[in-house]
């Protein structure tokens, strides 16, 4: 049943919101993501403010188009989406639960904290494979499917996979 | 130049140079020396691309003439550019695209840095993206670097060949004009100066593990940050603003 749109408190639309599913990895969330921010209002106009992963992300305008008609479905039509840039998005704000979905999907997920590496020096650290578990891993190529991947594969299990990459 | 105009044409010149080398980059899409070096090269270009698009997106609001990003990318002419003259160097052959990438990712890197606290704030959480994007780019071509340098004699060859003629554009990466030093005292801009020594320490480190010498010959070309360019940004711009500006209204 819809709503009137003005029924809507912030705190619900950002529930609905909190349901979109990533256009690339469709097993979480923009808000498991991290990339949905917030919701506020202006008079009758809502702002949804999302962050980009990656700055060349192509999923940001999808996810706009998503925010924007799931609202509009709801009877929401006022609605504007602005990109924030600070603070930077980090590989940290995807939470527990969405690491181990991306897990069981076949992407090893990001480890956590990543400042300290150096740039020409920083390696890999210890993976596991995402299917056999394995720690007897191997960089393919630091670039992988989409610009948040990277991609190797598992010498015990023989199996390729991505891994989502610290930022 | 008044501060805002010279604000700006300071953010034009780190757009441009990220729109142009994008660009480059995109050239090898299909014609990867394999696939995943495929996927890495125009992945590098995406990003690139997409902080053109933020910066360029900061700029038309500096300027507040109503012109958007596309119109800054697909309207500006040759001379209204003002990326540096290493990002738009032509492949050539894939030793050429990594040198021409290691150099440019080594000064972005150390510039994002000082960049991130910049009183423009926009302009420091764009170099806070930036630079956990950078470090990556860096980390790939530093290691190619490394690989080709240390590689057989061939890649060594190419690498050096390209190292010599590309050495010539280093200079200009540096340059800044009297309005940038404008900015940088009001602490907007970084001087550029301040990260020579850290763009040389890395840049060093990196000859020395790909073996590569500096060339005989050390005269620098100059002239992007007064919007002079060589003759390859004309035929680039020409096939980047071709359907733009052929079907203006065109959309996705």
């Amino acid at each position: 049943m819809t709503q009137e749109a003005h029924t809507y408190t912030n705190q619900e639309i950002f529930r609905l919101l909190a349901t979109i599913p990533d256009p690339e990895i469709p097993v979480i969330t923009i808000e498991d993501l991290g990339v949905l921010r917030s919701v506020t209002r202006e008079g009758d106009m809502v702002h949804v403010c999302i962050t980009p992963t990656y700055s060349g992300c192509p999923a940001m305008k999808m996810i706009e188009q998503d925010i924007v008609s799931l609202l509009k479905e709801k009877g929401i039509e006022k609605v504007k989406v602005d990109m924030v840039y600070a603070p930077a998005w980090t590989t940290d704000w995807i939470s527990d639960e969405a690491k181990e979905k991306l897990r069981r999907y076949g992407i090893a997920p990001p480890e956590k904290a990543t400042a300290d590496k150096s740039a020409i020096t920083g390696k890999p650290k210890h993976l596991a494979c995402p299917r056999c578990g394995s720690k007897n891993v191997e960089m393919i190529s630091q670039f992988g499917s989409t610009a948040c991947k990277a991609l190797y594969k598992c010498l015990d299990c023989k199996e390729p996979f991505d891994y989502f990459k610290c930022i | 130049m008044n501060q805002n105009e010279a604000h700006f044409n300071y953010i034009l010149r780190l757009a441009d140079t990220n729109l142009v080398l994008g660009h480059r980059l995109s050239e090898w899409s299909g014609h990867g020396p394999y696939l995943e070096e495929d996927i890495a090269m125009t992945n590098i270009a995406l990003d690139m691309i997409g902080q053109a698009n933020s910066l360029l997106q900061h700029a038309a609001k500096l300027e507040g003439k109503g012109r958007t990003e596309d119109d800054l990318a697909y309207m500006r002419n040759e001379r209204e550019f003002y990326n540096t003259l290493l990002s738009e160097q032509k492949n050539i052959d894939f030793a050429f695209t990594i040198v021409r990438q290691f150099l440019s990712d080594a000064f972005d890197f150390h510039l994002y840095k000082k960049l991130e606290s910049s009183k423009d704030e926009t302009l420091a959480a764009l170099a806070v993206k930036g630079g956990k994007e950078v470090t990556y780019h860096l980390r790939h071509t530093a290691a190619w670097m490394e690989r080709l340098g240390d590689g057989t004699e061939e890649s060594h060859a190419r690498l050096q060949k390209a190292w010599n003629e590309l050495w010539a554009y280093t200079a200009d990466l540096f340059a800044m004009n009297t309005s940038d030093r404008e900015l940088v005292k009001a602490g907007i801009a970084v001087d550029n100066e301040t990260i020579k020594s850290a763009w040389l320490k890395t840049v060093e480190e990196v000859m020395k593990k790909a073996h590569l010498t500096m060339p005989a010959n050390t005269w620098q070309h100059s002239g992007s940050r007064e919007g002079k360019h060589t003759e390859h940004l004309g035929f680039l711009l020409a096939e980047m603003q071709y359907l733009h500006r052929t079907y203006p209204q065109a959309q996705w």
